[in-house]
């Protein structure tokens, strides 16, 4: 266990962590839908977002990523 | 009125008049984040163009990453930012009204789930606990190696193979399940010190950079006296249990637990 990764990020580190936030600002608390996006409020949006995500994520990691994969 | 050239970006409701924090932020679409009044409440919104967050518009980019990232990242920053003044309820990425009237008949219909919702949020943070099964030890690596050794010399190297195979899946499925254990140990120990939880899916191990299993993604909503006790002990039992690695991520917006369920308009 690396002790360090427990300590509380600061605000501009936290942001980084692209994945933690969009647990968040898209799986996280479902709020009052708006007019425009009223469709695409439900489960498939999270499912359309993470399927780009995933795809994406092979090149994510063969860029700034990759030091911290190898480190483990 | 809002030109119908454009929508209205809703970041976050709070109950105090937010004005002075809204006041020269920018927020996803480059606008001037400014705020409706209605109902005792105060909306932080944006005029945003349809051309980019109109419904078909959000379909297409919501597939973009880069989009997706920038867009999550400005959202929050605003969320954030009135955060430091007042209490907020923060809303989910993407939630676009037609005009302000939209907005005001929102405030006015949901005023009093809003209004509750700020009174549960007022002097509590939300933060945020992963944990994943520890990875291979060395010893166990160590042990793999040396037999292929020893049965590349001795020929036997098929049934050799599927004995470290197995042997690798056994150690695997161990480690998991003592992660998952560990995992209920630790939302054991923090869940008492929260006002309330609440547990996201675990995240694809591709989304994650992981090579272990995720066990736990949870948020928990801890009054603000509190904080510091939660804090020191995720950094204990991160340090106290074998077999998981715990990491601790926030204070975040209260996005967990800012949810009034429904499409209801």
């Amino acid at each position: 266990m690396n002790g360090d990764s427990c300590h509380a990020a600061s605000p501009a580190q936290r942001r980084i962590v692209l994945v933690d936030l969009l647990d968040r600002v898209l799986a996280g608390g479902v709020i009052i839908a708006g007019d425009v996006t009223l469709s695409l409020a439900g489960v498939d949006l999270i499912r359309i977002s993470l399927r780009a995500l995933i795809s994406s994520v092979g090149a994510l990691e063969s860029g700034r990523n990759r030091p911290e994969a190898i480190e483990q | 009125m809002t030109p119908s050239s454009e929508a209205v970006w809703l970041y976050a409701v709070a109950g105090d008049d937010v004005a002075d924090a809204a006041n020269g932020l920018f927020g996803v679409d480059g606008e001037p984040v400014r705020t409706i009044r209605a109902a005792g409440l105060s909306a932080v919104v944006g005029s945003v163009a349809l051309a980019r967050f109109g419904e078909a518009a959000l379909r297409r980019n919501l597939e973009d990453l880069e989009w997706l990232g920038d867009t999550a990242r400005t959202h929050d920053a605003v969320i954030e930012a009135v955060a430091q003044t007042a209490t907020i309820v923060p809303m989910r990425l993407a939630t676009v009204y037609f005009d302000d009237a939209r907005v005001h008949t929102m405030l006015n219909s949901h005023q009093d789930q809003l209004a509750d919702m700020l009174r549960r949020l007022t002097g509590r943070t939300e933060w945020g606990v992963k944990a994943y099964a520890e990875a291979a030890d060395p010893p166990q690596a160590a042990i793999a190696n040396q037999r292929s050794t020893v049965d590349s010399n001795g020929g036997a190297t098929g049934a050799a193979y599927l004995r470290r195979k197995r042997a690798q899946l056994a150690a695997r499925e161990h480690r998991e399940n003592l992660g998952h254990q560990q995992a209920q140990a630790v939302h054991q120990a923090l869940s008492p010190l929260a006002y309330h939880h609440r547990c996201h899916p675990p995240q694809d191990p591709k989304l994650t950079g992981k090579s272990t299993a995720m066990v736990l993604n949870a948020a928990y909503l801890v009054d603000d006296d509190q904080g510091e006790a939660f804090t020191k002990t995720v950094v204990r039992l991160a340090n106290a249990l074998q077999g998981i690695d715990v990491e601790l991520t926030g204070p975040w917006p209260p996005y967990s637990f800012a949810g009034i369920e429904g499409p209801d308009l």
